[in-house]
């Protein structure tokens, strides 16, 4: 059984048609990224994933289950980060992440591994309105990983962090990665974080697939990589604001 | 200890207390929800408990001399007011507390400017050699200066002699000041004010910030982010009032003088009727600046036209009916006549009632149009 079944899946918002009929299967363990520009249709997609938002049309399984039927015990088993989130910014670190076990009914234990693993156990005692970008993208991420997801949604997690928060958040995915308990479906319009993270890339734009594999397949001589990639399949680039970074 | 740990892991607890850490963290709400109307009903209090000394200023624009310079030469004084030359009258009352008329002598076109500035209340004129008093009547002010000046000049020896009247007997009874009406209004008025901003604004705050969707996105319940929410909100009204009467008790001996329990069940359904309503106004909308405009829309009618500071008789007839329909009229009424009139159940059933349900009713119809994210 998939993780994650999406069939034939439309959704528009007034005249603009989000996604396009997309249909995929993630299998579990994988760490999979939805790589697209601005406007792609990846947020969209993820987030009817997450059962956040219902397709016009189409249907989308999580584990064989659908969101309309399960929703009490999906939510147990995802974890989540969505683009922009402001915590409560008169919360500490620590207040912010016991509110989240609670509804999870995990102990303090959790919140401080999470707080270990995220590198936040210094500002534990800090209101989260005081933390810089990559801070709060980390709280954000301890959050997520709390209930030890099965399958873990990150919506451009890195998206305006500088370069060495965005290392710092790739190196506790990869941590993720190697104990190979959890499924990944990361949106991101950076060709690096895709590289560096992920197993399978489906490349996203104006609502539909273009092309979707392993780096290796997806790659030839045309295109040396994901960048150039995305220019032959649509003739743009796939990040206008070229923020590469120095690995 | 096992139970008391799980206590503190129960997401209830956890969401009524981390509200309870923002709502205190919050400096605004501490001066807002507590310290301002303390030192609204103070400010108000002592300027309408005080008797002291009225003054009033009265332009002098005669062309000829008349009965009133005979007059003022024999009982005023010269003094300075507004940098004026003026001649000051005095006029002893112990009861009704003692009069000042300043009379500064100008021309018609200053008088009126200073009419106009609201630096005097009445212009004193001539007319083929009688006074001629010009005032606006429907200005109570005036209309007072007026009514005392106009029977000072008329018998002025007798004004003067009366230091004491036999006719006023001082009602000493308990509820009949002007502080004593306006505490139970403050005290309304603040929870409906509170409740409105801390509920409604709170929710379409985090709508915004999408902290909703992030948190619906986890197993919590629902019910329980909206529970929590209340309760707290409930719980800092219940301290806001306390600090206020307290302050009234204890500066001004204002006393609660009706059924304290119907007291508390009529601020309960008080609670009640404006929590339904914040949720009401909150249910949809994601932006902050359209949450104002719709808590103030719901606000300032009510903050004008429920009584809380003047009593809502002054309006006109044909508007008190719709005035008695406000949930603030229903809420300020039912305090104010167990304060200050002794009522008890009876008086409070009714109103209790009716805001619960409402509250009720705009409760279920936000919640059936909620938007979580």
């Amino acid at each position: 059984m998939f993780q994650i079944e999406v069939r034939d899946v439309y959704k528009s918002f007034k005249e603009v048609q989000a996604v396009c009929g997309i249909s995929l299967t993630i299998s579990r363990g994988k760490f999979v990224a939805l790589l697209g520009p601005n406007g792609a249709g990846k947020t969209t997609l993820v987030e009817m994933m997450e059962g956040l938002q219902k397709p016009d049309r189409g249907t989308i399984f999580i584990q064989g289950k659908t969101w309309q039927k399960h929703e009490r015990s999906l939510r147990k088993i995802i974890g989540l980060s969505l683009q922009e989130t402001r915590f409560h910014e008169k919360l500490t670190v620590q207040e912010t992440l016991r509110l989240f076990a609670s509804f999870y009914e995990l102990e303090d234990d959790r919140v401080n591994e999470m707080m270990t693993l995220t590198g936040l156990e210094n500002k534990q005692k800090a209101l989260t309105g005081t933390l810089s970008g990559g801070q709060r993208q980390r709280l954000a991420l301890a959050v997520a990983l709390l209930n030890h997801p099965e399958i873990l949604f990150l919506d451009e997690p890195t998206t305006g962090l500088d370069p060495h928060s965005r290392l710092d958040l790739w190196n506790i995915l990869k941590k993720l990665k190697d104990r190979g308990e959890t499924t990944l479906i990361l949106t991101t319009h950076y060709m690096e974080e895709a590289e560096s993270l992920c197993d399978y890339i489906i490349i996203v734009d104006e609502g539909k697939i273009l092309r979707e594999g392993r780096l290796e397949e997806l790659l030839d001589e045309r295109s040396r990589n994901l960048d150039e990639l995305f220019i032959n399949l649509t003739g743009k680039k796939l990040n206008d604001a070229d923020e590469t970074i120095q690995k | 200890m096992m139970p008391m740990k799980r206590f503190k892991n129960n997401q209830l607890f956890q969401l009524t207390y981390t509200q309870f850490l923002e709502t205190i963290r919050e400096p605004e709400v501490l001066f807002w929800g507590m310290i301002f109307p303390v030192l609204i009903s103070i400010g108000l209090g002592f300027a309408f408990t005080q008797q002291s000394e009225s003054k009033f200023q009265v332009m002098v624009a005669t062309q000829q001399r008349t009965a009133l310079d005979s007059l003022l030469s024999v009982y005023a004084h010269p003094s300075r007011i507004q940098n004026k030359e003026a001649l000051s009258w005095k006029v002893k009352d112990e009861i009704l507390g003692n009069t000042e008329f300043n009379f500064i002598r100008s021309d018609w076109h200053s008088a009126i400017v200073s009419l106009k500035r609201g630096e005097a209340d009445v212009i004193v004129g001539d007319s083929a050699g009688s006074l001629c008093y010009h005032f606006d009547p429907h200005n109570a002010q005036a209309q007072l200066v007026y009514l005392k000046l106009s029977a000072l000049l008329q018998s002025p020896a007798e004004a003067v002699a009366t230091t004491t009247r036999t006719d006023i007997s001082i009602l000493t009874l308990q509820g009949v000041r002007y502080i004593d009406f306006l505490i139970p209004g403050l005290i309304a008025f603040g929870l409906m004010s509170s409740i409105l901003w801390g509920i409604s604004y709170t929710v379409i705050e985090r709508r915004s910030q999408k902290l909703l969707r992030r948190m619906v996105a986890t197993p919590m319940k629902k019910t329980n982010f909206l529970i929590a929410l209340m309760f707290v909100r409930i719980l800092m009204n219940f301290v806001e009032a306390l600090i206020l009467f307290f302050f009234a008790w204890w500066i001004f001996g204002t006393a609660i003088q009706g059924n304290l329990g119907a007291l508390l069940v009529l601020f309960f359904a008080g609670n009640i009727a404006f929590t339904g309503i914040a949720v009401f106004i909150s249910c949809h909308t994601s932006k902050t600046e359209v949450g104002s405009g719709l808590i103030n829309a719901v606000q300032m009618p009510m903050m004008i036209l429920s009584g809380i500071f003047f009593s809502y008789h002054n309006f006109p007839e044909w508007s008190i009916g719709f005035i008695r329909l406000l949930p603030l009229t229903a809420l300020t009424d039912g305090m104010r006549s167990i304060f200050n009139e002794g009522g008890g159940w009876m008086e409070i059933m009714i109103p209790s009632v009716i805001l619960s349900a409402l509250g009720f009713v705009c409760f279920i119809a936000g919640l059936r149009r909620f938007k979580w994210y």
